[in-house]
């Protein structure tokens, strides 16, 4: 199962991620095929390799997600400490005295 | 470059004695600010002499604190209040952090002072720290080499003597495997031993601070200080950590130990990590140790599951980065998926950007059972091997990275060959076991080798003990 030029896009849509216009330093595009092309290929092959999974016996094992055996850990629902608003604002691209700017993304 | 730091507890106990802790640390950041290595990328000059005051100020008025005025250095995804953090992308460009990560204050409050932030490759993803948007960081025993990765900087920073004490973090080994390359101990503890707060997040379920040191008992110091529950992190364990830097004598603490070796790990060694290897079997046996052969039988897929779950993680953990409320923002969007996409396309660079979609493929719906679930189930047994292991031993010795130290840009276009230099370093993250790289020598063309101490989960005192052992059987 192939992964294809078509496949990656769509994983970019999905991941907000456009292809083919960052910097491409370390990557197969120097050679002139698209960032989608070289990801296609280094994907496939990636992915290949992890089809090795299919072949351990896995039934009746549970999914690990916490190896340290915590499970639910709640606290009381007290208000604690919070960044002051400057320090938030300060690392925005732009913002007013109140909230972050953003640009105008909708028509109406 | 001025000559190379002292130990860490030589410059505790000298500045707890009264000798000035400003000296100490305007030392370091001499030192950091000639560093050749691009393992450095930013000094923290002003706010390193007002902390080194601070502390001899304290130690005047009566207190003795077990880092006094040592300087320390920090990967550079750790958050300082009032710095520049960066993961080294460009994507955080300019971004001044608010808060203080839970490890670095507590290591402040133990006297410490944190002098430089180092390179690494970008958001934690490389074995080679060539993906940082800073450049690559060369290898202070042969600059033609790569240090290892990603807490490269950090490890390079240590092993030059620029620091005695430098933060990593370590997902698949990005701590213990530099360590190994550059020559210098490097430890990853338990997962949940040390708070992740403020260390911004890779794969969750899977990384871990830890410290890198010229000794074992100078990472004791440094993990004896920064280990604890932490209440900003959910994760961290709520047991006490106590004994982690009781060593005891070096030359007892292998009496009596049993060793488990795993024979699959010879298997694709390079001959001089092999010898080395061989050699501290030997050693450990003459020093009273008992060798026991053990097996990982589910190891070999540990890179597998590891892409999965990693990137998996990652994906999700990386969405936050849309350039809207932090970093550099693209103009006139045509809608706002355009916004999104053309920050974080310029934003990250290509590994990251490959593991992102990575991440995306093996969450996305139709493929989570084969991949996503079928890995934590992989991990499971991962998990148990472990267990049935250390039934029948006290600690696994077996070798950090297969080879020593690569020439740079050799597996840069190869990201699979890439991800499996850490085939010995990935397993201890998916079971949450501590482990350590503790340098044994060198190979045949000079360059270090460091071995693995793994021991099961919360018995990382026991592993610092037998590590210290090692430590003294390779001088």
């Amino acid at each position: 199962m192939a992964i294809t030029v078509k496949d990656v896009n769509h994983l970019a849509k999905l991941a907000d991620l456009a292809l083919g216009q960052g910097t491409a330093s370390g990557d197969s595009t120097a050679s002139g095929e698209s960032e989608a092309e070289a990801m296609a290929k280094h994907l496939d092959t990636i992915v290949g390799y992890v089809q090795q999974l299919s072949e351990v016996d896995t039934t009746g094992v549970e999914p690990v997600a916490n190896v340290a055996g915590l499970v639910n850990v709640t606290r009381a629902d007290v208000p604690g400490r919070i960044l002051d608003r400057t320090q938030v604002l300060a690392n925005a691209a732009r913002h007013s005295d109140s909230a972050i700017l953003v640009e105008k993304v909708v028509d109406r | 470059m001025s000559g190379k730091t002292k130990p860490a507890l030589v410059i505790a106990a000298s500045v707890n004695a009264g000798a000035s802790a400003r000296t100490a640390v305007e030392q370091s950041l001499v030192r950091a600010e000639s560093d050749t290595l691009n393992a450095i990328i930013r000094v923290h000059r002003a706010r390193a002499l007002a902390a080194a005051d601070a502390v001899d100020a304290r130690v005047r008025a009566g207190e003795r604190l077990p880092l006094a005025g040592v300087p320390i250095a920090l990967k550079d995804n750790l958050c300082l209040t009032g710095a520049e953090v960066g993961c080294c992308s460009r994507i955080l460009t300019g971004f001044i952090s608010p808060y203080t990560a839970t490890a670095v204050e507590r290591l402040e409050r133990a006297g410490a002072v944190v002098v430089a932030t180092t390179n690494m490759d970008e958001f934690a993803m490389g074995s080679s720290n060539e993906t940082s948007c800073h450049g690559p960081v060369r290898n202070p025993r042969d600059p033609s080499r790569i240090p290892g990765g990603s807490s490269g900087g950090s490890a390079a920073s240590v092993a030059a003597g620029i620091v005695p004490i430098a933060l990593g973090s370590d997902t698949g080994g990005s701590i213990r495997q530099p360590a190994s390359l550059c020559g210098a101990v490097g430890m990853k503890p338990s997962y949940g031993a040390v708070s992740r707060f403020g260390l911004i997040a890779f794969g969750s379920s899977l990384d871990q601070i830890g410290p890198f040191a010229t000794s074992t008992a100078d990472a004791a110091a440094a993990l004896a200080v920064m280990a604890g529950q932490d209440a900003n992190d959910s994760t961290s364990s709520p047991r006490t950590w106590s004994g982690l830097t009781d060593l005891g004598e070096a030359a007892t603490a292998l009496r009596g130990v049993r060793v488990g070796v795993i024979e699959e790990h010879l298997a694709g060694l390079t001959p001089g990590v092999r010898a080395r290897l061989d050699a501290a079997k030997s050693a450990l046996t003459a020093a009273g140790a008992t060798l026991v052969p053990v097996s990982l039988p589910h190891e070999r897929h540990s890179v597998a599951v590891y892409y999965v779950i990693a990137t998996g993680e990652a994906s999700s953990n990386l969405a936050r980065f849309d350039g809207l409320r932090f970093g550099p923002r693209v103009d006139q969007p045509k809608s706002l998926h355009d916004l999104y996409a053309r920050n974080r396309a310029t934003g990250f660079g290509p590994e990251v950007r490959r593991r992102i979609l990575l991440g995306t493929y093996v969450l996305s719906t139709g493929y989570y059972d084969a991949y996503y679930k079928k890995a934590q189930q992989v991990r499971n047994l991962i998990c148990q091997d472990y267990t049935t292991a250390f039934a029948a031993c006290d600690v696994i010795l077996g070798p950090v990275s297969p080879t020593t130290a690569f020439k740079a840009g050799e597996k840069l276009s190869d990201p699979l060959q890439m991800y499996l230099s850490d085939i010995f370093t990935i397993a201890a993250n998916l079971a949450g076991v501590p482990a350590i790289s503790v340098p044994f020598g060198t190979d045949e063309q000079g360059l270090p080798v460091g071995l693995q101490l793994q021991t099961a989960i919360n018995q990382d005192a026991r592993l610092l003990k037998i590590a210290a052992g090692l430590e003294a059987l390779a001088r």
